[in-house]
């Protein structure tokens, strides 16, 4: 059974039809990569199955349960995690405070008042794999705002993660950043599919990071799917080729 | 760990200054009711401070709150009981329950929204108090009644009488107040405040449900502004209208922002400067509130972190 399925799903904003009739079935484990010319509608799709927009019609359903109209909070607490195009932190907090935050809370300490100091060692011992995972240890008590570009990403993928998600929806993880940060966040996203087998779906408009990655990508524009395959079909395929590839190239 | 010995040593300050205030307030020209009216005025810019500077959610309605646990502790003295400590907790469990239920109305609106929509409802009380003549007094306010005197069995409190004891009787639930702050801001729970004032998308996609986090911020918060309030009718043995008025509010915000409201003290320190001036400038012209105003205006334009603020840069450079 799929992890994460779509049913024709669309959303309009009044006459625009950002997306329309998409469906996708992702597998436990798998990485997908969601790609396509720039308004193709990849990140309203993305912000469909996270839940910070309604769909206009279609059906979602995660882990076999329908989740179409559920507030993104309660997704988060099925397994959704998620990051943004824009890395959205906590700016004026520390890195250390950035991941307890969510370490807490997938523990389930949201309203606590007080933690016994086992369980607050416990929090720091995960916050601490956390950062050393995301290269982020000797940056621990820095705040976030104050660090580069490629840390603040580091963050925020680290925060997700920390909420021990099923699946991690990924929205152009490598987007404004060098070669050296893009080799580094991408060897991430593989470790975290090849080690701890964590279902993951990216938008992404770097090309070698999408085939070097994906185990299949579904290709979008004007907000329909054009193609959806293995990186070889996708490659192969003469209407992806003429309709974006061929452009990029 | 420079930080955490700063951080002991301002502690320890506060507390020392706060203790022996009423041994020294007169060599600097002050009394001790002033300095219960700074402790009353402190705490109410703190709960404040709990929801504008830690959870980030701006509340121009709190006198109402605090007007509500002044109405509830005078007139539990006045109709019902003369028992000092049930006049604050019927204070405190009316502003609470006030919140509580307002709070539900209006936590989905944010900034300037939320702002206006917490005026209008102190409004709301402030006019019924305003209008209900035969049973809060109406704009002459509620007289005939003083705090009461506290049997403790052993031996009795004289806190009517004696200003001192009346003193360390507030600075007594202050301290209180100001511990289970402390605690809230420190735990997971203070955390997902902080990430609801720094980026409420994050905290709503690491599953903070937010509306509900503000709805308790809210609900604490006034928790401890109408803790103040019922203190400031005994402290008066006298409340009218103006305690619930949203020029009080107002002040309660200054006083925040003036002291610096990312600092835990701050909102005190803003309170010490907000009342000694108060009282100083009031006794020499009538139009104290222009320089409160200007100083405000010059604080907000040159030091937008508040007194403290300049107080930590320096610490740290």
């Amino acid at each position: 059974m799929s992890l994460l399925q779509v049913d024709n799903i669309s959303r309009d904003f009044g006459s625009l039809v950002a997306v329309s009739g998409v469906s996708m079935a992702v597998e436990p484990g798998e990485l997908r990569a969601v790609i396509g010319p720039n308004g193709a509608g990849k990140t309203t799709f993305f912000n469909l199955i996270s839940g910070l927009l309604p769909p206009t019609s279609g059906r979602i359903v995660f882990d076999g349960k329908d989740i179409t109209n559920l507030l993104p909070a309660r997704r988060v607490w099925r397994g959704i995690a998620r990051t943004f195009q824009v890395t959205e932190i906590f700016p004026e907090l520390t890195v250390r405070e950035n991941l307890r935050i969510p370490v807490e809370g997938a523990a389930g300490y949201r309203l606590r008042p007080w933690l016994s100091r086992e369980v607050a060692q416990e929090m720091a011992a995960r916050v601490s794999g956390l950062m050393d995972m995301g290269g982020l240890r000797e940056k621990a008590d820095r705040l976030v705002g104050e660090l580069p570009h490629g840390d603040q990403r580091a963050t925020e993928i680290m925060m997700s993660l920390a909420l021990k998600p099923r699946l991690l929806l990924l929205d152009e993880p490598t987007a404004g950043m060098g070669d050296q940060e893009t080799y580094d966040i991408t060897r991430l996203i593989r470790r975290l599919h090849r080690e701890q087998k964590l279902t993951i779906v990216l938008i992404e408009h770097d090309m070698r990071v999408v085939f070097h990655l994906a185990d299949r990508i579904m290709v979008l524009a004007e907000g329909a799917v054009l193609a959806e395959g293995t990186p070889d079909e996708i490659a192969r395929n003469e209407g992806v080729q003429a309709a974006y590839l061929g452009k990029a190239a | 760990m420079g930080q955490i010995n700063n951080k002991l040593a301002a502690n320890a300050i506060v507390w020392l200054l706060l203790l022996t205030a009423p041994f020294w307030m007169h060599w600097v020209g002050g009394y001790t009711e002033l300095g219960s009216r700074v402790l009353v005025m402190a705490l109410a810019a703190m709960a404040l401070n709990f929801l504008l500077g830690f959870t980030g959610v701006l509340s121009f309605g709190h006198a109402a709150y605090f007007g509500l646990g002044a109405y509830g502790a005078a007139m539990t003295i006045k109709y019902l009981v003369p028992s000092t400590p049930l006049a604050i907790l019927v204070g405190v469990l009316v502003g609470t329950a006030a919140a509580a239920i307002i709070g539900t109305l209006i936590v989905k609106l944010r900034g300037v929204y939320f702002a206006m929509v917490t005026i209008a409802f102190g409004q709301v009380f402030y006019f019924i108090t305003f209008r209900w003549n035969t049973v809060t007094g109406g704009d002459d306010g509620l007289t005939n009644w003083t705090r009461v005197p506290i049997d403790l069995g052993f031996t009795k409190l004289d806190i009517l009488h004696n200003p001192e004891l009346f003193y360390y009787f507030i600075l007594f639930f202050f301290a209180l107040s100001v511990a289970l702050m402390t605690i809230l801001l420190r735990s997971p729970f203070g955390r997902t405040l902080l990430a609801i004032r720094e980026n409420e998308r994050r905290a709503r996609f690491l599953g903070i449900p937010v509306e509900r986090h503000i709805w308790l911020s809210f609900t604490i918060s006034c928790f401890f502004v109408s803790i103040a309030g019922a203190l400031y009718a005994l402290l008066n043995n006298f409340v009218d209208p103006r305690a619930l008025y949203w020029g009080l509010s107002g002040n309660f915000v200054i006083m925040a922002v003036l002291g610096g409201m990312r600092s835990f003290w701050g909102p005190l320190v803003g309170a010490v400067i907000f009342v000694v001036l108060q009282d100083y400038v009031s006794s020499m012209t009538q139009n104290w509130e222009s320089f409160i105003g200007l100083l405000f205006v010059l604080i907000v334009l040159f030091f937008p972190r508040g007194v403290l603020g300049i107080v930590r840069r320096k610490v740290a450079s």
